[in-house]
């Protein structure tokens, strides 16, 4: 019984030690585009990679990239099952120019309102566009800043090398 | 037996603290950024630069670090000017801690000391924010508690004292010309959606919101009674349905006399309206403002970009490239009255005009004028404005004629082929320079722009960008007949013509060069050319960039990133990284 005992102990407390996964996603609540919460440290992909990706509605660079993105989203979706979440520091300036802005440009990317920067802080975010890459478990694998024509490429380089295997 | 089940506890214990400690090491997270701004002055005789006043260097850097650990949050962050880069505050000159906070926060309570930033509702009441390019911090130093007793449902409150450059935070330390005041604000927002069960999967939106925030100031005057405390409260909706959206926000300030009101004893009023629809491929915004004596401050005696409790957004179309950010719109909190209409709309692929890859259209109007004044007494025996008075009085929905800025414009932007990008803009203006920049007297800016951005991919990892943008004013050009006392005045007017060729090779170069010419400046000393060249290294997130040239006043967006730039000359370096 007692063996029994130590045994479950043993057990609760090894489990209890394997089941701290570390994810680098910050515990920061913001906004989706339907007002609604979405603390960031929850996201999860079905343990597929996520990009978060930092734009405004005036940064030039930060539409080009996105419009890059859009264009190639739907293959990369298919072939890694990644997620893109474009979280636009739009301040009260411009918060509501954001949902016309991506619906006008077609953007099929999870988009998140980050209107006080809270993320955009806590990510150490100095200029957009920033990209950052999470595997399917959180942990950070890759950041970039600015965009230079053809830079998704790179990215999807990175994916791909944290992607589960699909084919 | 007790001996094997304190053992058993012993090692149980032991094991679980490991673990915790363990844990608690293994969930702890650092991170953070660096960044350095400096450039190195010389004399331009060609742009006016006869002197540096001593001034060979300008740095500006920061160094900014976060520790997480679960709900636990801490951080510093480092500053130093060493002297400030020309265009920022003096006030500036120091190295020093610029900013930290430690904060918990478990999703049903959170509570920050330190210095804070955060914003009520659209921030006509309040708002602290830091926007490093600008040199801009007005960030609470003090506590504040989130707490959200159900789902949908959060309240806030803050005190604290703002920064003001290095000014300390201490009553006691006040200096003679830093009568910072005390600033308390609470806020509550009501998601129904989210709060109601019913509602959650529903089409129709709606949140309401409300915040009431008061500065508790020192009466340092002889001559005015300043009021000891000054009350602002402000009420907001945000409604949705399908496709559209509504949201408005309106605030109220008590009698508030302060340096940028001319010490007049009226309330102040504003109201921030947007209504927007959109759908796939298609979106449009209309918003609208008033603003009526808003200048919320936590010092009344300061007119300087400083200790802003509130934020008064303009809502005018934000433009990055260099000639039509030369006349960027900045809000006038005494007053005024603001719409802007925005349409976003994309061409399908595959039809005759989208092409292959669609077409993006974007068009957009913004105009701003004053409010209408009415004296406060009958017969005028009361001037408007008069300093000690109620000032005037104003009719909600009277528009006056005074144009502060009007903003029309047409983007179009479309790939073609493989390796071409084009977007092309033009852009109808109106700016009154003598309202937003203060320059008394001088002539309407009224003009013309256009630019053309391509890019070319010669192949995957090589493109070369070329931007062409043009200005032309309606009014003033070479040939204008200006008085000569006021030259000064007419820098940077009239028309220009500039150029960048850039050449990127992903990911890691990018070299430009670029030259702006104000060729059509009335007086022929101003028709200067502005070169400058660039190196751009990014590898992951960092980011060197070496410039040289002559830079003039803007946004300048080189290498992919934006930031605004004062005018000089000489070389300049940026190092930036974060982890």
């Amino acid at each position: 019984m007692k063996k029994l005992m130590t045994l479950l102990l043993m057990a609760f407390v090894c489990v209890g030690l394997h089941a701290q996964t570390k994810s680098d996603l910050p515990n920061v609540t913001i906004k989706n585009l339907d007002g609604k919460d979405v603390n960031i440290s929850t996201l999860s992909n079905n343990g597929n990679p996520i990009v978060l990706t930092f734009w405004a509605t005036w940064c030039g660079p930060c539409i080009k990239e996105h419009n890059a993105l859009n264009d190639v989203y739907q293959d990369w979706q298919d072939e890694t099952g990644v997620a893109i979440y474009a979280v636009s520091i739009d301040d009260s300036r411009s918060t509501a120019k954001v949902k016309p802005t991506v619906e006008g440009k077609g953007w099929e990317f999870n988009i998140l309102l980050d209107v006080n920067s809270d993320l955009k802080r806590a990510m150490n975010v100095s200029n957009p566009p920033h990209t950052f890459l999470f595997d399917g478990t959180g942990k950070l694998v890759y950041q970039h800043t600015g965009y230079f024509e053809g830079a998704e490429e790179d990215l999807y380089e990175e994916i791909l090398k944290v992607a589960k295997k699909k084919k | 037996m007790h001996k094997h089940i304190l053992f058993i506890l012993a090692l149980a214990l032991t094991f679980s603290f490991r673990a915790s400690a363990q844990s608690f090491l293994e969930n702890s997270q650092v991170s953070g950024s660096f960044q350095t701004d400096a450039q190195y002055y010389m004399l331009d005789q060609g742009i006016g630069i006869t002197d540096l006043n001593g001034k060979k260097f300008g740095i500006n850097g920061f160094g900014k670090l976060n520790y997480t650990n679960g709900n636990f949050s801490a951080g510093i962050r480092f500053e130093a000017f060493l002297p400030e880069m020309n265009g920022f505050r003096s006030e500036l000159n120091g190295v020093g801690l610029a900013n930290f906070f430690a904060s918990y926060d478990n999703g049903f309570i959170g509570m920050t000391v330190g210095d804070i930033y955060d914003q009520f509702g659209s921030g006509l009441v309040f708002r602290t924010y830091e926007e490093w390019s600008l040199g801009m911090d007005n960030a609470l130093r003090g506590a504040r508690v989130v707490f959200r007793p159900t789902k949908g449902v959060t309240l806030k409150a803050v005190y604290g004292r703002q920064r003001y450059y290095w000014a300390p935070y201490l009553e006691r330390d006040f200096a003679a010309d830093d009568y910072r005041g005390i600033v308390r604000g609470i806020d509550a927002d009501w998601d129904l959606n989210q709060s109601i069960p019913a509602l959650n999967e529903s089409k129709f939106k709606m949140s309401l919101g409300g915040s009431f925030v008061s500065k508790k100031q020192f009466d340092q005057s002889s001559f005015y009674n300043i009021p000891l405390n000054v009350g602002a409260a402000a009420a907001r909706i945000n409604l949705g349905y399908g496709g559209f959206a509504f949201s408005t926000e309106y605030a109220y300030k008590v009698n508030d006399p302060s340096a940028i009101n001319n010490f007049i004893y009226k309330e102040g009023r504003a109201i921030l309206s947007s209504l927007s629809y959109s759908q796939k491929g298609f979106g449009a915004v209309l918003q609208v403002k008033r603003v009526d004596n808003m200048s919320f401050k936590s010092m009344y005696t300061g007119k300087q970009n400083n200790l802003d409790i509130n934020f008064i957004p303009p809502i005018n179309y934000t433009h990055t490239h260099s000639l039509p950010s030369m006349y960027t719109y900045s809000t006038q909190p005494n007053g005024e009255m603001a719409a802007q209409l925005q349409i976003n709309y994309t061409i399908p692929k595959g039809t005759a005009l989208g092409g292959k890859y669609g077409t993006k259209l974007a068009f957009n109007m913004s105009q701003v004028n004053d409010i209408v004044r009415d004296s406060v007494a009958f017969g005028n025996q009361i001037g408007l404005n008069e300093p000690g008075t109620l000032g005037y009085t104003s009719k909600f929905f009277a528009i006056s004629n005074h144009r502060f800025f009007r903003d029309i414009n047409f983007e179009i932007d479309k790939k073609i082929g493989k390796n071409w990008h084009l977007t092309a803009q033009y852009i109808n203006l109106y700016y009154d320079i003598e309202t937003i920049e203060g320059h008394a007297g001088a002539p309407v800016v009224k003009a013309n722009i256009a630019f053309l951005d391509a890019t070319y991919k010669i192949n995957k990892r090589q493109s070369l960008r070329l931007e062409l943008q043009g200005l032309w004013e309606n009014e003033v050009y070479a040939g204008y007949e200006y008085e000569e006392s006021e030259k000064k005045d007419y820098q940077k007017r009239g028309d220009w013509l500039a150029a960048l060729l850039e050449y990127t090779i992903t990911p890691h170069w990018s070299f430009s060069i670029a030259d702006k010419w104000n060729y059509g400046n009335p007086v022929p000393e101003f028709r200067d050319h502005y070169f400058t060249g660039s190196v751009s290294y990014i590898h992951d997130a960092t980011r060197i960039m070496l410039s040289a040239g002559r830079q003039s006043e803007g946004v300048v967006c080189v290498g992919g990133v934006c930031r605004t730039v004062p005018a000089s000359s000489g070389v300049s370096l940026t190092v930036s990284t974060s982890f």
